[in-house]
């Protein structure tokens, strides 16, 4: 395993982007952090800017205002980036697809490693998610 | 001093966990105007709506807020129950109070813990999600999703709650009524949160009645306002309960009106548990005839108003909503002026704002300020993306 994987997969920061959510998968991420769930003791914690991340955690549908911010977004953070699609919203823009705002999926604009479904997912397949992600980066199955 | 810096909150910003951008003119330390930029969570729900059948509406109106998940519902059926002239089985209006309430529990209590991390107290965001977990259980058991319950239906709600559900129920509201006392200590007697939320973001009576502000942010400010008393749904008129209302209109003054609407909310659970009749849950609505109806709820943000319009087929015609951040993040731009920038994150977060409730969208041309579309191009726009979909 490179230094670089192994110092990636050892605490991950994590920040959070909300494309155009309802709000409620964003809830769930912040609640994985809250005491019940506890990612702390992974070593995952919440960081304010995206220059710090290692993760990004993308929730929603892309809109016509946040398919430019996301990608700058992504831009702007240091690679290697894993990328996160948190929600049914951000994995295939559910019953948003016909809407004559949301021009097109998220895993078109950037690239995506993990997707979580649900609406919203349980904080438990959040992080479920997350350990499979880490895991799968470490290159064990 | 006329040299105006501009600070940026957003869009993404670690504060929100929304995307929502804010300019704030600076002089010096304070903030003498702001700019709202909305547009980062708009998904055209109201002209999504139109094609949905009206039973498939609630999950869609549900998935305009996650924290408001069921006060849009709510507003929904009860507009289509006015146009309709159904008559609801009395155990549904219990059953949706109760998940209303349910609802204003743990949304205050998320308000409280975000504020908390607004100003760097995080023990109280930690604490106060800890506590909301517990109401997250019960809507998991009563309605099976910790979020996004999908309770309500045209005519009555979807899943009936269980004698042996009661029991749980009842203790758990035991529980948090020691955890509400502790945070009204935590908040009342706390000095420092003293010295940063009072007198902070002040809005006076006069202001909130000119901007039309809502909800607790409204009666934080003495305006003695509130949908469940005023124009009451559900069982609200069948029980026994006070609105809340606080004279200072700071965001000390916020959050003491949401921490003490937290019991009633508790002692109105508890009363609709006791007094809950048996019978049907739903009046089984077979057709939705021609006209138009309004309701309107309490959401834990304010008053929440949806409009349908109906010309007898399966699908509304038209369906408007207001959410209550509509009109309460636009009071910002009088309760943040005057203030220190560092004061700015709480009373922006003082309103309780949710952004994804309060999206609308134009598009202007920057040259003129004209707006280029206006409604009959969005329904071209519709149009012509639902040929290119057929395709
Ligand atoms: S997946 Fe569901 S919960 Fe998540 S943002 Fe979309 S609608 Fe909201």
């Amino acid at each position: 395993m490179s230094l670089k994987i192994n110092a990636l997969t050892k605490s991950l920061w994590v920040f959070h982007a909300a494309c155009s959510p309802c709000n409620n998968c964003d809830i769930e991420i912040l609640d994985v952090l809250t005491p019940r769930f506890d990612a702390e003791r992974f070593g995952i914690v919440l960081v304010g800017s995206v220059r710090h991340a290692d993760v990004l955690l993308v929730t929603g549908v892309p809109n016509m205002k946040t398919k430019d911010t996301i990608k700058a977004l992504h831009a702007q953070a240091p690679k290697p980036c894993l990328v996160v699609a948190v929600g049914g919203c951000a994995c295939g823009r559910v019953m948003f697809r016909d809407s004559y705002n949301s021009p097109c999926d998220l895993d078109e604009i950037i690239p995506v490693d993990a997707y979580i479904p649900g609406c919203p997912p349980k904080p438990e397949a959040i992080l479920a998610g997350v350990i499979k992600l880490i895991n799968k980066v470490k290159g064990k199955e | 001093m006329s040299h105006k810096i501009v600070v940026p909150i957003g869009p993404y910003h670690p504060l929100q966990e929304e995307p929502e951008y804010f300019r704030l003119y600076t002089e010096g330390e304070n903030v003498v105007d702001i700019d709202i930029v909305l547009g980062y969570v708009h998904r055209g729900i109201e002209k999504l709506s139109e094609s949905k059948h009206f039973d498939q509406v609630p999950y869609l109106v549900e998935r305009i807020c996650g924290i408001c998940s069921n006060s849009h519902p709510f507003a929904y059926v009860n507009a289509v129950e006015d146009l309709a002239k159904i008559e609801v089985p009395e155990r549904a209006l219990y059953i949706r109070t109760i998940i209303a309430e349910l609802e204003r529990l743990h949304s205050h209590l998320l308000w409280i813990g975000l504020a908390g991390h607004f100003i760097g107290y995080n023990t109280v965001w930690m604490w106060a999600w800890r506590y909301r977990e517990p109401v997250l259980d019960m809507f998991e058991m009563i309605t099976g999703n910790r979020q996004h319950y999908a309770m309500m239906k045209v005519g009555g709600v979807r899943r009936d709650i269980l004698e042996t559900d009661v029991p749980l129920l009842k203790k758990t509201l035991d529980e948090l009524a020691p955890a509400a006392d502790m945070f009204k200590g935590a908040v009342m007697d706390d000095p420092v949160i003293h010295a940063r939320l009072k007198g902070i973001g002040v809005l006076t009576k006069e202001q909130v009645i000119e901007w039309c502000v809502v909800g607790p942010t409204a009666r934080a400010s003495g305006v003695d306002i509130d949908v469940r008393r005023d124009d009451p749904y559900g069982v609200y008129d069948k029980i026994d309960w006070n609105v809340i209302v606080q004279k200072e209109g700071d965001v000390f003054a916020k959050a003491v009106v949401r921490i003490l609407e937290m019991y009633e909310s508790i002692s109105i659970i508890r009363q609709c548990v006791d007094k809950m009749p048996k019978g049907e849950i739903d009046a089984n609505v077979k057709d939705v005839p021609a006209g138009e109806g309004i309701g309107h709820v309490e959401a834990p943000r304010g008053e929440c108003f949806h409009y349908v319009r109906s010309d007898g087929t399966n699908r509304p015609v038209r369906h408007k909503i207001r959410a209550p951040s509509y009109v309460n993040v636009a009071s910002n731009k009088v309760a943040c002026v005057g203030g220190t920038i560092s004061d700015a994150a709480i009373t922006l977060a003082a309103v309780d704002p949710c952004y994804c409730c309060t999206e609308r969208t134009a598009v202007i041309d920057r040259q003129t300020d004209k707006k280029i579309l206006n409604g009959w191009d969005l329904v071209r726009l519709s149009q012509e993306k639902t040929q290119r979909l057929k395709k």
